[in-house]
């Protein structure tokens, strides 16, 4: 090859093997962030034992069904989806210290000191086999909407911050107080496929 | 005054390509350090439900991928459009999800296994059916930390 004068090579082409470069990495990496929901699923009970029904008292208890045409009842009554996240938060706070909602118990919390909080609330959601994923989600979704948004005024109430900015004893006391307990029955096939 | 005098055009005047590889190499920098690469190809049609409180996933190493969903146009004559559940490259039945999650705990470090997550990567309109099953075969697998793959959006569709 014949040496250039002053014995520099042409720059042109360099831009072409950038690009040809940019374009690789762009066919072949991936830019999604992978975000969801986390739930912890419960372990199998050992073999030869039956999942022991739990005696729960009826108002402790927010029952949510999904049927397979995504319509949805709460505690007995049909209900829209954009009314279950007020609901869910109403069962939980039990603010007026109703009849039909969860009983409290007075609990030692650090911060807090002796404060009523729900003795052994569930919220138990039962979904049929045909109900689709999108539905199941926004219920799923709502629900944590309920809890998240109790614990966000509490924190804010109590420390003058949002929950996930707390520390991490301040928001052990407050996940104590508000504990997010969905339970799963197993689906039931009542819609068909 | 001559120092405002209007510069006259003289044919056409090219704009210098010197910076130009810069450019590209700014713009492939960029995509290098933010993106990660592909690593399975997904064969199912995955559009994900949309969800208000979600949460980022940490540590992708410790994370394994269930996609399920109805497969792509290409492998519709192959495999019908029934929901189907995709484990690395390949169509699996649910059988093959306690294999898999056996597998993946192998290859991660003892010490880390109990972080090690489940993410479930279904499309919005599959029938919870399969999805309960893939759920049954993971509790009996014991990998019980799992997460539904949603996108974030700020109102409830």
């Amino acid at each position: 090859m014949p040496r250039r004068p002053g014995g520099t090579y042409s720059a042109a082409s360099m831009a072409d093997i950038a690009f040809l470069l940019l374009i690789f990495f762009l066919v072949a990496t991936t830019m999604d962030v992978d975000s969801g929901l986390s739930r912890k699923l419960p372990p199998m009970p050992p073999p030869g034992q039956q999942d022991a029904p739990n005696e729960i008292k009826e108002r402790n208890i927010f029952v949510v069904l999904i049927n397979a045409n995504d319509q949805l009842m709460v505690e007995n009554k049909p209900m829209d989806i954009y009314s279950l996240r007020a609901e869910a938060k109403e069962f939980l706070a039990n603010p007026s210290n109703k009849e039909n909602l969860p009983e409290k118990i007075l609990k030692d919390i650090p911060y807090f000191g002796q404060i009523a909080v729900n003795k052994n609330a569930v919220i138990s959601l039962q979904n049929d086999r045909g109900t689709s994923y999108g539905m199941y989600i926004k219920v799923q979704n709502e629900l944590a909407a309920a809890v998240n948004e109790l614990r966000n005024d509490l924190a804010q109430q109590k420390f003058g911050k949002k929950y996930d900015d707390l520390k991490k004893e301040q928001a052990d006391a407050i996940a104590d107080i508000y504990p997010q307990i969905i339970s799963e029955a197993e689906p039931k096939n009542i819609g068909g496929k | 005054m001559s120092k405002f005098k209007r510069k006259i055009k003289v044919g056409s005047q090219e704009i210098s390509t010197a910076s130009l590889p810069d450019i590209v190499f700014m713009l492939l920098f960029f995509f290098m350090v933010t993106t990660v690469m592909r690593e399975t190809t997904v064969k199912v049609a995955q559009k994900m439900p949309g969800a208000t409180e979600v949460k980022k996933l940490e540590k992708k190493s410790l994370v394994s991928y269930i996609y399920i969903g109805k497969p792509r146009q290409t492998f519709q004559s192959m495999y019908g459009t029934e929901p189907r559940i995709q484990l690395n490259d390949a169509f699996a039945k649910v059988e093959d999800i306690r294999d898999y999650i056996v597998s993946e705990r192998e290859k991660v470090d003892e010490n880390e296994r109990p972080f090690m997550t489940t993410s479930l990567k279904v499309d919005q309109y599959t029938k919870m059916g399969v999805v309960v099953d893939v759920k049954q075969e993971l509790r009996k697998a014991s990998a019980l930390k799992i997460n539904y793959s949603t996108r974030k959006v700020t109102e409830l569709e």
